[in-house]
């Protein structure tokens, strides 16, 4: 059987078409939600994808987090379903707090829309389980607010429960400052609750799933999500 | 009412002449709203007064297109009922007073042009110009032209994939913004600007009307007893999350039958909309303002009838369809108002609080402006540069330090300081990235993807405009044609001075002639495009600037080559005309002072000649590497195969230099219709009979290979020298202050 993807749809979300794309590449079923309804529609799994939910105004993802169907979302994800939040999605999960920190203007104070590469860091919860760690990963960015940022306490909290799931980094892996996008903390490019199956990310793993897109790497997180679901 | 004094006049752009005229033709002196109406449907902007006579040179004509010039959009035919629509526009004046807003409502107005028709904008461009980068000043203008072109784009979801950026200190007072948008929609769901049906409703949904964007001053600002009336700014604000969700519930009802028309609130608002609408169906609109929602108290109907604010649209629906077109609207959040309907009499009837307070004949109101001539001259000092040699002998550089300087100017440099700031891959469809020849959007489901590229004339325009034009046409065809695409149409935007100036009217009526021959040449139809005159500032025009935007189709969107070098051996081939031309070059610019001596050679007949050929050998393959030589001639498009490659190359060139002009010419001269090709060892004798095929002078200059960008015996370059100088060129400018 096909594993249903939802894809949150806000007004204001564009990405949303890109990630059925990527959902039906990886052998799933896209099912678009709308964001004033209250239900998933059998969703085994949800995506908030990217885009600018409610203009993004007053700050991003704060208004999204008040959507209906947020509260399915939020049902959900507490009870351990897989959620990924992707760009703007990750920001309006920081929001929802359903993952830790915020995502702040990016430190060059401009937007930025260029390919990265990512390291794994974590090999836990339905999206990165099928990964080894230390992984290079290559996929873009396109954000404007991606600077992942934490209060120093949580920082530590993070690492010490392995809920940092990718962090930027050059071809070979290393750690750098001229590898790091957008000034986000200790190379932050994304993050999970601390069970895993919430994961959220400023990359676009929809944009990487086609050799004809310039990568492919961003179909290793669905299927492994995707084989993980058919699984249990 | 008493007869408007001149001042008055003035305000609403209209003439003593016309104002007779208009008085003639109604029979009655018109009151002030309509003179209003009347002074915006007359203008420039929108009634192509002065331009008209001379764009009916432009052939539209082709068996792939579908909708030619005078609808929101062109467009052209992709096959298997795929249609392509697309336009380019200026957005100058407001883009030079507040560039953040100005370059944002800039795309977003071409958007809503596009998806007025129905079709998914699925691509941006930007063609840009700016004064020097040396000052503090341009900086900050580029920079927030920038940001405001990605700010819309990137929040909107429409990949923004290519462009072209040139400084030159002539823009200093006027800088251009040029936005393109591309867009896709099948045969059926293919809307018109069209108002028909009696009795139909009018529709105006999206944002609040307000009195933002009220051109310039208002008539209302002139009358004495209101003089207190505070101005608001004449630069409109964008809300790209608002057109977002208009632009989805427009293509939402794109292809549903109870939507007659549908066309965007551009320069002049309702007016215009209405009124062309209403024209294009040979019937009329009755309008109640009263309908209208406002974004302030107190706003006269002159106001209401004139507001540019954005993110608007006008919709003709079926009568006793408007709920279910509402229903969409409500689900978006918008507003949707029934403000008027279709009338029988060809006429924009007006009323406000119950009265009718304007009552124009439609064919009065669009059509009857009086039609301008202004005279021209092709002035004397042109003649004089014209014929003066360039100045090379003066150069003040070694070829080294001449080709570095070059790679390092913003015109020529690397340009991902400004695509960086674009989302340019939003729709997964972007195949070939910005920063090659041209950008690539595959269509789903198809093999073929469209090639899209904006290239406007240069400094050689000042000199000979009628060359200008064709070489910004040139150089569009030669881009696709790196890419191994077939040019299917064009859109152009003219930017000049101040046609009343006689210099400017000549600039004019050549850059259009020689676009004209240009697009016949290259059997290229003209399906859309936009006039932006009076680019003045103190009384300095801006150089003639044509930009033009080619649309084209690559047959297979799989191992498109790029423009960098792929493997060391391998063969390097200049394919195509000689030409050395250094009059208005690149080079010239970097030296400062007048642009002098004559552009660089053009012969259209061999341009498209070596066109088919390269076409032939980037679509079977043979070319492993295409990139065509522009600005800063055959040395600088070397060194970037080099850059693009990580490959070094050894290039022997035939002609030894003759001094004084020590190979400057041959290096960095600008002649056209030139493309260097590089292809695997044993290919070259399918390159050899290709280009002998197509009769295509084309010769084996070299090998790829090694550290060093090298022409024998005249320079050579290190290749980190060279990737470092295009880097820096338009980064390292930005590192400076911005104002």
């Amino acid at each position: 059987m096909t594993w249903r993807c939802g894809i949150a749809v806000f007004p204001g979300t564009w990405s949303e078409r890109d990630c059925a794309h990527w959902v039906e590449l990886a052998g799933g079923e896209p099912v678009m939600l709308w964001h004033a309804e209250r239900q998933l529609k059998g969703a085994d799994l949800v995506i908030l994808p990217g885009g600018f939910a409610h203009g993004d105004y007053l700050r991003t993802g704060a208004i999204a987090r008040f959507a209906p169907l947020m509260d399915a979302v939020r049902d959900h994800a507490l009870a351990g379903g897989p959620v990924l939040g992707i760009c703007n999605g990750f920001q309006i999960l920081c929001e929802a707090q359903l993952l830790p920190g915020a995502l702040l203007r990016n430190s060059c104070l401009q937007f930025r829309c260029q390919s990265t590469h990512l390291r794994v860091e974590a090999t836990r919860g339905p999206f990165l389980a099928g990964l080894e760690a230390g992984r290079i990963l290559e996929m873009p960015i396109s954000h404007g607010e991606g600077r992942y940022y934490a209060p120093p306490e949580q920082l530590l909290e993070l690492e010490a429960h392995g809920q940092v799931a990718l962090r930027y980094c050059g071809p070979a892996g290393e750690l750098g400052d001229e590898y790091n996008p957008n000034g986000s903390l200790q190379h932050i490019a994304g993050v999970m609750n601390r069970e895993g199956n919430v994961l959220g990310m400023m990359p676009h793993p929809e944009r990487a799933c086609e050799p004809l897109l310039g990568s492919e790497d961003g179909l290793h997180l669905l299927r492994a999500a995707l084989a993980l679901v058919g699984a249990s | 009412m008493a007869t408007p004094s001149p001042a008055q006049l003035r305000e609403l752009a209209l003439t003593e002449e016309e104002y007779q005229h208009a008085v003639r033709q109604l029979g009655r002196v018109p009151n002030q709203l309509e003179l209003g109406m009347l002074g915006a449907l007359w203008s420039e902007h929108c009634s192509y007064k002065t331009s008209r006579r001379l764009l009916s040179q432009l052939s539209s004509k082709g068996p792939q297109v579908v909708v030619g010039p005078g609808e929101n959009a062109g467009v052209v035919d992709l096959g298997d009922g795929l249609l392509c629509c697309f336009k380019i526009e200026s957005h100058n004046h407001p883009s030079a007073i507040e560039p953040v807003q100005g370059a944002a409502t800039g795309v977003g107005g071409i958007l809503r042009d596009v998806f007025a028709m129905g079709a998914r904008p699925v691509a941006l461009l930007d063609a840009l110009r700016f004064g020097d980068l040396t000052d503090a000043a341009q900086r900050h203008r580029f920079a927030k032209v920038v940001e405001g072109v990605g700010h819309y784009g990137n929040c909107i979801g429409v990949p923004t994939v290519g462009g072209e950026t040139y400084f030159d200190p002539a823009y200093q007072g006027n800088c251009l913004v040029n936005a393109m948008c591309v867009g896709l929609v099948t045969a059926p769901r293919l809307l018109h600007a069209v108002a028909r049906g009696v009795g139909n409703p009018v529709l105006l949904v999206g944002a609040d009307t307000g009195r933002d964007g009220i051109h310039g001053a208002t008539f209302a600002s002139v009358q004495l007893d209101e003089g207190a009336e505070e101005r608001r700014p004449a630069v409109q604000v964008g809300n790209p999350f608002l057109e977002k969700c208009l632009m989805e519930a427009c293509l939402e009802l794109a292809g549903s039958s109870a939507l007659v028309g549908l066309q965007d609130c551009g320069a002049a608002g309702l007016t215009s909309s209405c009124a062309e609408m209403a024209r294009r169906g040979g019937v009329g609109i009755r309008l109640d303002l009263d309908q209208v929602a406002r974004r302030e108290l107190g706003m006269t109907p002159y106001e209401v009838m004139l507001s540019e604010s954005q993110e608007r649209m006008v919709l003709v629906v079926e009568r006793g369809r408007v709920e279910e077109v509402r229903a969409v609207f409500d689900r978006w959040e918008l507003r949707s108002d029934v403000v008027g309907e279709v009338i029988a009499a060809e006429e924009l009837q007006i009323s406000s609080s119950g009265e009718m307070v304007a009552r124009l004949p439609l064919p009065v109101l669009v059509d009857g402006f009086l039609p301008r001539h202004p005279a021209s001259s092709r002035p004397a000092d042109v003649v004089r540069d014209l014929s003066a040699p360039p100045v090379t002998a003066g150069v003040p550089w070694t070829l080294e330090e001449a080709w570095l300087r070059l790679l390092a100017s913003p015109n020529c440099a690397d340009a991902s300081w400004i695509y960086r700031q674009y989302d340019h891959q939003v729709g997964d469809d972007t195949v070939v990235l910005p920063g090659r020849d041209a950008a690539v959007v595959r269509l789903r489901g198809r093999r073929d993807g469209l090639a899209i590229t904006v290239d406007g004339a240069h400094r050689s325009s000042l000199l000979d405009p009628r060359r200008g034009a064709q070489l910004a046409v040139a150089e569009a065809v030669r881009n696709l044609t790196c890419l191994g695409a077939r040019p299917l149409a064009l859109t152009n935007c003219l930017n000049f001075g101040d046609p009343d100036r006689e210099e400017v009217m000549w600039q004019l009526e050549e850059a259009v002639a020689g676009l004209a021959e240009a697009c016949r040449q290259l059997a290229l139809p003209v399906v859309s495009g936009n006039v932006s005159l009076y680019n003045d500032l103190s009384g300095a025009s801006i150089p003639p600037t044509p930009v033009v935007g080619v649309v084209g189709v690559v047959d297979d969107v799989h191992g498109i080559p790029g423009p960098g070098f792929v493997a060391a051996g391998d063969l390097i081939y200049l394919v195509g005309g000689e030409g050395a031309g250094l009059g208005g070059s690149e080079l010239q610019r970097l030296l400062g002072g007048r642009v002098l001596g004559p552009p660089p050679e053009l012969d259209l007949e061999l341009e498209g000649r070596a066109s088919e050929a390269v076409r032939q050998l980037v679509t079977e393959r043979v070319a492993r590497s295409a990139h065509d030589c522009s600005l800063g001639g055959l040395a600088v498009a070397l060194a970037e195969c080099c850059v693009e490659g990580s490959l070094g190359a050894v290039v022997r060139l035939a002609d030894p230099p003759t001094p004084p002009d020590r190979g400057l010419g041959l290096l960095f001269g600008e002649g056209s219709g030139r493309y260097l090709l590089s292809v695997e060892p044993g290919s070259g004798g399918r390159m050899e009979e290709v280009c002998s095929a197509g009769q295509v002078p084309c010769f084996r200059v070299g090998e790829v290979g090694g550290e060093l960008v090298e022409i024998v015996g005249l320079a050579q370059i290190p290749l980190a020298a060279a990737a470092e100088a295009r880097l820096k060129g338009i980064a390292g400018a930005m590192e400076g202050p911005v104002l």
